[in-house]
């Protein structure tokens, strides 16, 4: 319908920023998971579904009045077993969006301090009446556990290494508003690839939706599971990956270019290479992202490590999306909320 | 049991414009209308509505579109929509006159869901209701101003209206019983 189609503000953007809305999905796709876990499980047409969502949210929260009511009577619980920031604050912005009735935990201020169990904290708070619960947790696996043990539904904020199904969603989402269709495109992810679980995430989502993905980094912090993709790929017909070390390589004609925080905490205790050396060899630099196409956005999910990972001048540059990222990730949780609390009440 | 057609073509097509001169007249011309569609068929005949304006006054009414399905009240007790799309309200309701537009009035609480939602955009001085079908049993003190057909039906049956832009006919159909499309 032409009505919809002129809700995207192309005139007066640049190239670089031009908003796409993404393709429909599937007729008739409806949200049926319990639980949001990983995006390994995801169909394309579940993945546009969620996106398509969250351009309905991204204009409730452009409205005079940001929020709806459309989840009145629902009992959102934020459960963080890590320090968090964006994740936290958007769960909560976008259950107050819509709605919902939202409870904050930190597990330094819960009876976990007291030597409560996963488990029992999640029996506990479904007890009191927790419809979603959104949780983070350092260790990989943590959100199936719960969801196993809980008729609430679990909407994973990042499982240590193994998973951040939000983040690779908002990822996408604002990916496609600057790049349309995913379908071809090429996404170089470049960092601790190994210890990341936005990489993976966003390796699942991206696949899916038909991108090529390239995850780069030394040696040392790339994951050796990940050495046969190729065979991946065939087997199931989606977008193609590439594991590397060559950054020149990743970066050439990449639509995405996605840094990955060096995790300071880390170094010097082993394999990884000095700060020094990865600033030299792995920095995400203007001069580098020449090679990349030139419409190129440069990500990252953040917190950033200024002048390591990335330079100064391009997470500030014109390319950077990053800010949009943050903005983005409250639309997208307000849609994975939406899908996971109406799939309820089915 | 089959469908009875109850209206198409070019029959559809008078009664829409009908309701363009209904609305003329009672507004006193085009100027401070502003049409909203809800989404999905409300929003065609938005537009069309938009047009037959244009072509009696010369002038056309802005139009915007409306998805309802975050401001109803009865999530819990039917299944919620699929999906829900962006609504598309440029600025500047206050001081107008709102005409939403429907295909279909049944119980009210489409409208409802609308009125909540129009009231987030901004405050219009009055708010008008056309709908091409009027099917009956109404769950709220609510009632249209401007009606292309009223069409007297058993709660068991359903009114489907199709048109050109998102189903490819211009048709209004009378059906027994399984809820199809345009059932509000």
């Amino acid at each position: 319908m032409a009505s919809i189609e002129t809700a995207a503000p192309a005139a007066d953007a640049p190239p670089v920023a031009a908003t796409q809305p993404p393709p429909a999905p599937a007729a008739g796709t409806a949200w049926t998971r319990k639980d949001l876990l990983d995006t390994d499980v995801l169909s394309a047409a579940e993945i546009a579904l969620v996106l398509e969502t969250a351009e309905a949210m991204a204009e409730v929260r452009e409205r005079p009045v940001g929020r709806v009511a459309a989840l009145r009577g629902t009992t959102v619980v934020t459960l963080f077993y890590e320090h968090s920031t964006r994740t936290r604050a958007s769960f909560e912005l976008a259950a107050k969006a819509l709605g919902a009735d939202v409870v904050n935990l930190a597990a330094s201020a819960s009876s976990v301090e007291k030597g409560e169990s996963l488990v029992d904290t999640v029996r506990t708070l479904e007890a009191i009446g927790a419809d979603v619960l959104a949780l983070r947790h350092p260790a990989s696996g943590a959100a199936a556990l719960a969801a196993r043990h809980t008729a609430a539904s679990v909407v994973n904020g990042g499982d240590g290494a193994h998973a951040h199904p939000t983040q690779a969603l908002l990822d996408l989402y604002t990916m496609r508003r600057h790049l349309g269709d995913l379908a071809g495109r090429k996404v170089a992810i470049v960092g601790d690839v190994l210890h990341s679980r936005v990489a993976r995430s966003n390796l699942w989502a991206l696949r899916a939706a038909g991108a090529h993905v390239a995850l780069c980094g030394p040696a040392t912090l790339l994951p050796r599971t990940f050495a046969a993709p190729r065979a991946l790929a065939e087997d199931t017909g989606a977008g193609a990956c590439e594991v590397t070390s060559d950054l020149a390589g990743a970066l050439a004609d990449a639509d995405a270019v996605m840094a990955l925080r060096i995790q300071r905490e880390r170094q010097g205790q082993g394999p990884a290479p000095s700060l020094r050396d990865y600033v030299r060899q792995y920095q995400i630099t203007e001069e580098r992202l020449a090679r990349a196409r030139p419409h190129a956005i440069v990500m990252h999910p953040g917190p950033m490590n200024e002048g390591v990972e990335i330079a100064p001048e391009v997470a500030h540059g014109p390319r950077s999306v990053v800010e949009e990222q943050v903005a983005g990730g409250v639309a997208v949780r307000m849609a994975a909320l939406y899908l996971l609390a109406t799939a309820r009440r089915r | 049991m089959s469908p009875v057609e109850l209206q198409r073509g070019e029959e559809l097509a008078r009664t829409i414009r009908r309701l363009a001169h209904e609305i003329i007249e009672s507004h006193g011309g085009a100027r401070g209308l502003y049409l909203i569609g809800l989404l999905t068929r409300g929003a065609p005949l938005a537009e069309r509505l938009a047009a037959a304006i244009e072509a009696f006054e010369g002038e056309r009414p802005p139009v915007g579109t409306l998805d309802t399905g975050l401001h109803r009240d009865d999530l819990a007790q039917r299944a919620p929509p699929p999906s829900v799309r962006p609504s598309t309200i440029p600025r500047g309701l206050e001081g107008a006159t709102v005409v939403l537009v429907d295909d279909v009035l049944y119980t009210g609480r489409t409208i409802r869901a609308a009125l909540d939602a129009i009231m987030d955009f901004g405050r219009p001085a009055r708010v008008r209701l056309a709908v091409l079908v009027d099917r009956g049993h109404r769950e709220l003190p609510i009632r249209p101003d401007f009606v292309g057909r009223n069409i007297p039906t058993a709660p068991a049956q359903t009114v489907e209206v199709r048109l050109a832009e998102t189903d490819g006919e211009d048709a209004v159909y009378l059906l027994e019983g399984a809820e199809r499309h345009g059932e509000h």
